[in-house]
């Protein structure tokens, strides 16, 4: 990071959406994007946090010689003459699906469910596997970047992933911060239980 | 051991090592590769050092435990040089009659020899027997004749000499320059261009490079890395050096596999022997080039293979991939220039800069130079690691190498690069062994794992298995990955129950597409290809489950 900011920045121009906008060597399209005040839906990204790129959401399509890329936009970093498309058909489908994932496990989220009428999402596509959490990891990196206490992380992996409060650290940290709460995009509850779980099983 | 400062040292101590030697005195060279050990091959060795010691051979003998011969499917393998005797299935109770017979005497035990399993016809020398006779052992073909152990037996092989020739005789930019036109492709599955990885490593800002080595391979049913690896730890090496050399690296990083200790133990000590031998660490061979290793192990993940999660795990993080919007080969571990090669393609080196990129690449097809190890397994009559120049075809493999599909069954696909590659028909095996070739038809060649499957295979059922794998051993970080293998996966099980409903496959194919397009890493990206392939060659299958057509096996009675 001390790298990137001592190395000169320039301003460069790249299109979003047909519109010319302004950035500078360094950032990302979703930055350049929100300077520009062009909306890219996001459920993983926080501006306090390293971007993580796990929800897909953000996926926009861009322009590479002429081959189109499907690319995270919380990740990718712009380019002089960069072209973009915040929405395609492949990017709403893309979204659309992404989004029936999830509401499988957290069909309440009203996130979720302000997104899912944008894309035409169905919630009871799948199954549902009510977990109340979508892995969008807030929480997690919140904790770990921000407070760098480490009080809650995540468990095993693939389809058995999730996330847990370490019961020794969460007991004398999570009461007088909660700070990660608000960040939940599906339950406040969900995490305040999760919480309990932990202590309590102590 | 002094440290060797130059060639000429390092010439003088390999003349010193082959003079010490006689070719004419019996050579026992017993496989200590994982097939083999499987078979308890400990006590063959054992079993060896006892007679020899009865019978005070200690002198008159060599006795070693060498890296895999290939053919798991017989093991334990025993050859006895100089007259090269290959015994098949080997006991104890075999070893005091083996030492009588045919290593005092030249006589040849009659039943521990191949025998063809239709004619009966035997075959005593590799050179005779199918499954050998085939191949073209460049790589592999060592492994019989050196001791893991052993520096010295490397370098009676000719080993490091290639090392030696690239320090004194040609720039960075010359080796650099013999490996692009070597066409050296990267053998662990991407099938991309070395050279050029390289060259971009090379040519990247910033002073501190590294050169790695991926000997992770977790692809289901690849086993040929370990047997090189394990069974000739310094022909990788001394890829690696040359390698770093080139790019300008003066540190490498090997990582593999905490589960496979044997693997371990001969990389540590051949690293140890490699520095004490001054081949690494400061100014190698007098050359002022320096060059440093270390080990890592993962911690069991199949995932942390991915070159990007792999990186991560080395920097001390959790193996997870992260995006590669900059290549590794620019921005790798901590943020630095990293070129990462896995164990076969660094193998492939040393042979390159000894022999030439022209004498290299008048092996191959066109867009795929030199051989190519593979290992067999499924259902096939001889299951090991064979290595064949490209080109050769899927059926050669198969029926030559291969012998074929066991109890009289018809071959019914060939299944490439584990669970996230692809499979062809019985139909299409006259393909030849490509990078490109393969591809096209939906099954890349992957690192090289050849999964043999009989008229009775299921291919619902398989490719059930194998997005039930990847269901566990995704990192579970990205959305489409974790979730579409999760969908998919619980369709395919209903198929397989007998409940699939009437648009499943429409559904397989929507998911497929989304996770292939959205997915963070290569696992995701390609965790739908096994779907893809055998829907493009067995969609009746699928249509079978879901009470559409007749059944596939309905229709073979």
């Amino acid at each position: 990071m001390i790298m990137a900011k001592q190395k000169k920045t320039g301003e460069i121009i790249i299109q979003i959406d047909g519109k010319k906008v302004k950035a500078v060597e360094g950032m990302t399209i979703l930055q350049a994007a929100q300077k520009a005040d062009i909306f890219i839906p996001t459920l993983c990204y926080h501006e306090k946090l390293e971007p993580y790129g796990v929800c897909r959401i953000c996926t926009v399509e861009i322009d590479v010689s002429g081959w189109t890329k499907l690319v995270a936009a919380c990740l990718y970093p712009v380019e002089q003459d960069l072209v973009v498309k915040t929405r395609s058909e492949k990017v709403d489908k893309i979204r659309k699906t992404i989004l029936e994932f999830l509401l499988a496990h957290a069909p309440n989220s009203p996130q979720l469910q302000e997104l899912a009428q944008e894309y035409g999402a169905d919630k009871d596509r799948f199954e549902k596997e009510s977990s109340f959490c979508i892995l969008c990891g807030l929480c997690v990196r919140y904790c770990a970047e921000v407070k760098k206490k480490h009080a809650v992380g995540y468990v095993d992996c693939g389809a058995r992933r999730e996330i847990r409060f370490i019961p020794e650290i969460a007991a004398k940290e999570c009461h007088s911060c909660k700070e990660c709460f608000p960040l939940c995009p599906t339950s406040y509850l969900q995490a305040a239980f999760v919480l309990t779980q932990a202590v309590s099983s102590r | 051991m002094p440290k060797l400062n130059s060639a000429a040292e390092l010439e003088k101590w390999r003349k010193g090592v082959l003079s010490r030697r006689d070719p004419d005195k019996p050579s026992i060279a017993i496989c200590a590769g994982m097939g083999c050990f499987g078979h308890d091959n400990g006590k063959i060795f054992a079993a060896f050092e006892k007679e020899i010691d009865k019978k005070d051979l200690k002198t008159k003998v060599y006795l070693r435990a060498t890296g895999c011969h290939g053919y798991c499917e017989k093991g334990p393998m025993v050859i006895i040089y100089p007259d090269e005797i290959c015994y098949m299935g080997v006991t104890p109770k075999d070893v005091p009659e083996i030492v009588s017979e045919s290593v005092l005497g030249n006589k040849v035990i009659d039943r521990l020899v191949y025998a063809d399993l239709d004619s009966g016809k035997k075959a005593v020398h590799p050179s005779e027997i199918p499954f050998y006779k085939n191949q073209m052992r460049h790589l592999i073909g060592s492994n019989t004749k050196i001791d893991p152990q052993s520096i010295d037996d490397y370098l009676a092989v000719g080993g490091y000499s290639a090392l030696s020739k690239a320090l004194m005789d040609m720039s960075p930019e010359e080796v650099l320059e013999e490996i692009k036109k070597a066409e050296l492709r990267g053998r662990g599955g991407g099938g991309f261009p070395a050279g050029w990885k390289w060259k971009t490593a090379r040519d990247a800002p910033g002073k501190e490079k590294y050169v790695i080595v991926n000997a992770h391979e977790g692809e289901l049913g690849a086993f040929m890395d370990r047997a090189i690896f394990t069974g000739n730890p310094h022909c990788v090496l001394e890829g690696l050096i040359i390698g770093a050399y080139a790019i300008g690296s003066h540190q490498g990083f090997i990582y593999t596999r905490h589960d496979a200790s044997r693997m371990k133990n001969n990389i540590d000590t051949a690293v140890a022997k490699a520095e004490e031998y001054g081949l690494l660490g400061e100014n190698i061979l007098g050359s002022n080039f320096d060059f440093h290793m270390e080990v890592h192990l993962d911690i069991g993940i199949f995932v942390s293979g991915e070159s990007s999660a792999l990186m991560r795990s080395i920097e001390g993080n959790i193996p997870e991939p992260r995006p590669k919007y900059i290549r590794t080969s620019v921005s790798g571990i901590w943020g630095k220039p990293s070129a990462l090669n896995n164990v076969e393609t660094w193998a492939n080196v040393p042979l390159i800069i000894d022999k030439g990129a022209e004498w290299y690449t008048a092996t191959g097809t066109e867009g795929s130079k030199g051989t190519k190890l593979v290992s067999l397994s499924g259902n096939i009559v001889n299951t090991g690691v064979a290595e064949v120049p490209f080109g050769t075809t899927i059926r050669e493999i198969v029926y030559g190498i291969g012998g074929g599909i066991p109890n009289g069954k018809k071959l019914k696909a060939v299944h490439f690069g584990g669970p996230m590659g692809g499979c062809i028909p019985e139909s299409l095996i006259d393909t030849p062994l490509d990078f490109d070739e393969l591809a096209k038809l939906g099954a890349p060649i992957g690192a090289g794992s050849m999964l043999v499957l009989d008229e009775d295979a299921d291919m619902v059922d398989v490719t059930r298995y194998f997005l039930g794998f990847l269901s566990n051993e995704s990192c579970g970080k990205c959305v489409p990955c974790r979730e579409g293998i999760r969908q998919m996966l619980k369709i395919l099980i209903n198929l397989c129950d007998g409940k699939g409903k009437e648009k499943d496959i429409e559904l397989l194919e929507e998911i497929s597409e989304v996770t292939g397009a959205a997915s963070l890493c290569a696992l995701g990206k390609t965790a739908a290809d096994p779907l893809l392939s055998t829907l493009r060659y067995f969609r009746d299958e699928y249509e079978a489950k879901i009470g559409k057509g007749e059944s596939p096996a309905e229709k073979r009675e």
